[in-house]
């Protein structure tokens, strides 16, 4: 009787989440993926079960080298996130002695993130436009005789955007891994002789790499379902899925938005499905 | 004290970049927003004025701002507290291991990794079939839980996994019910925790762009409106405009954190030290 209870007070207590997710999570894809099948004229749409999407989709070849380079951005932002993000942790786990100073160095970290993502992406004008400050200072220096043009609305541009964004998705759960290595370790390491690389490379890494793993997701996930930061940092030049969808919404393609969204959705939960095999959320928060 | 080895000083001035880059550009706009009346999007400084913001306390200069301010205001205080509610109660739920739970973490991770522009898109097609009209408050508001759940009840995770059980035995032991357990026992403790729950719910809903994209119906938020500008605005009042909402968001985290360092030496001055050696 007991053991019944303990299940069906659990389901009372998750119910609202349980409900939330089911009306704005699992309902949304379930329509997603029967809109897929819909057929579209130039201002409406109308159920039926065909593959026309799915065909015209994988017939052509915009897809494919969109999917790459939605594939290419996220690897990039991955590499640049995870150097960046792991030094900044490593810093500040490591080198940092007082906690009151590791909290407040976290902080600094983190409080960006609490702010306008778009707000953060606009900040980036004055500094790569034309006649932006890092123009201005390369002139001014001599390094270069004309502006350089691939500042702004560039691939640079977002990817430096992808960057300034999400590091500190890398920051925070390697931080938090790093913070629970017993220190204890770092000392035996060094007893035996090991320099500071090699306990970094033997030690603290292999202990990081389910901060990693968590770190990895979040970027991988955020970077692939990207649709504004393209748009926005490439001055609607370069173009990902996220991109191939919004355009088609906003012509009223909503069946082969559909098609695309459901694409998409498999290759991130492919990553994801691969990636889960190398850590345990749950056990490491 | 040790010596510091010189990777430390290497590894600083690399954290020092790190946070310049991370503040460096919201500084720019910082200062550029102060423009003289005819100064343009970058540096030089064209004089220095108030103009830009005064720009945006005129009526109809720019939009409906203070209009979508207010709704992106209510939303992200409807959204926290949804999130803290809906967090502590499942987060209670998954320590009890009920039969499905994993399914249901399982949905809740899928909803974090999940790209924003499915839910904008699977929500805005559900209301348009079902004949409802989209609007921030319903359609916007469930699409953003979808973003702050996650992160809540992944907190709570971090709480509870935590958490000293027994404290709950002696509550059990000495009568009390298991209401009272959770409103006089676990509550309390895990107070400090649901700061920063409210904190991730109001901000991430406060700034939320890709899952209302869709879904706020033909008023506004905040971000959406910011949004629009950056089509057809070229002057400085948009850097106004992120200055105030930027430090608006900077006096609503300094507020959360006051809040929890207020709890901490509460804690600290009325705690018993019963147990302390």
């Amino acid at each position: 009787m007991r053991l019944k209870n303990r299940h069906v007070l659990g389901w009372l207590e998750a119910a609202p989440l349980a409900l939330v997710l089911l009306a704005f999570l699992i309902a949304p894809i379930v329509m997603i993926v029967i809109v897929s099948f819909w057929g579209a004229t130039e201002f409406s749409i109308y159920p039926a079960f065909q593959f026309d999407n799915y065909e015209f989709l994988f017939g052509s070849p915009v897809t494919y080298r969109v999917f790459w380079a939605t594939l290419k951005y996220a690897f990039i932002t991955w590499a640049l996130t995870l150097v960046i993000g792991f030094t900044a942790a490593y810093f500040l786990a490591f080198h940092v002695r007082s906690l009151g100073m590791q909290v407040a160095l976290f902080l600094v970290c983190t409080i960006p993130f609490w702010t306008s993502n778009i707000i953060r992406m606009i900040s980036w004008i004055p500094f790569l436009g034309r006649n932006g400050i890092a123009n201005q200072t390369l002139i001014s220096w001599g390094v270069i005789d004309e502006p350089l043009e691939w500042l702004l609305y560039s691939d640079f541009s977002v990817l430096l955007a992808f960057v300034h964004l999400y590091t500190l998705f890398m920051v925070v759960p390697i931080f938090n891994t790093m913070m629970r290595i017993d220190k204890a370790l770092l000392e035996a390491a060094r007893d035996n002789g090991a320099s500071g690389f090699q306990t970094l490379v033997h030690v603290i890494l292999p202990l990081t790499k389910p901060g990693i793993m968590i770190g990895t997701i979040f970027v991988v996930t955020l970077v692939m379902g990207d649709f504004i930061t393209v748009r926005f940092m490439s001055g609607s030049q370069s173009a990902n899925v996220g991109r191939l969808i919004s355009n088609d919404i906003a012509l009223l393609q909503y069946p082969s938005a559909a098609a695309t969204a459901v694409v998409l959705l498999a290759t991130v939960m492919i990553v994801i499905a691969i990636l889960l095999r190398f850590v345990n959320i749950r056990k490491e928060l | 004290m040790e010596r510091r080895p010189r990777s430390f000083y290497v590894l600083a001035a690399f954290f020092g970049l790190f946070v310049l880059f991370l503040y460096g550009p919201i500084l720019t706009i910082g200062i550029l927003s102060f423009q003289g009346p005819q100064g343009g999007l970058t540096f030089p400084m064209n004089g220095v004025s108030l103009h830009w913001f005064r720009d945006l306390f005129e009526q109809q200069a720019v939009g409906d701002i203070w209009g979508a301010f207010r709704r992106s205001l209510a939303l992200g205080l409807m959204v926290m507290v949804t999130t803290v509610v809906v967090s502590v109660m499942a987060g209670l739920a998954f320590r009890k291991r009920f039969a499905g739970s994993a399914l249901l973490f399982y949905a809740a991770i899928t909803s974090l990794v999940i790209p924003s522009i499915l839910i904008s898109l699977g929500v805005g097609l559900i209301f348009n079939q079902l004949g409802l009209k989209i609007h921030w408050a319903t359609s916007g508001f469930g699409s953003q839980l979808t973003w702050t759940l996650p992160f809540g009840l992944l907190i709570m995770f971090a709480v509870f996994n935590r958490f000293d059980k027994s404290y709950e035995e002696a509550a059990r032991d000495q009568g009390a019910t298991s209401w009272q357990t959770i409103r006089h026992v676990v509550l309390p403790i895990i107070a400090p925790s649901l700061i920063g729950v409210a904190l991730f719910g109001f901000t991430l809903s406060y700034d939320e762009f890709a899952r209302t994209l869709l879904t706020a119906g033909s008023y506004n938020t905040l971000p959406l409106e910011i949004f629009g500008m950056t089509t057809n605005v070229t002057t400085p009042v948009i850097y106004a405009l992120g200055t105030l909402t930027t430090l608006f968001s900077f006096a609503i985290i300094a507020a959360f954190l006051l809040g929890l360092w207020i709890m901490g030496k509460r804690r600290a001055r009325l705690g018993s030290d019963a147990g302390k050696a």
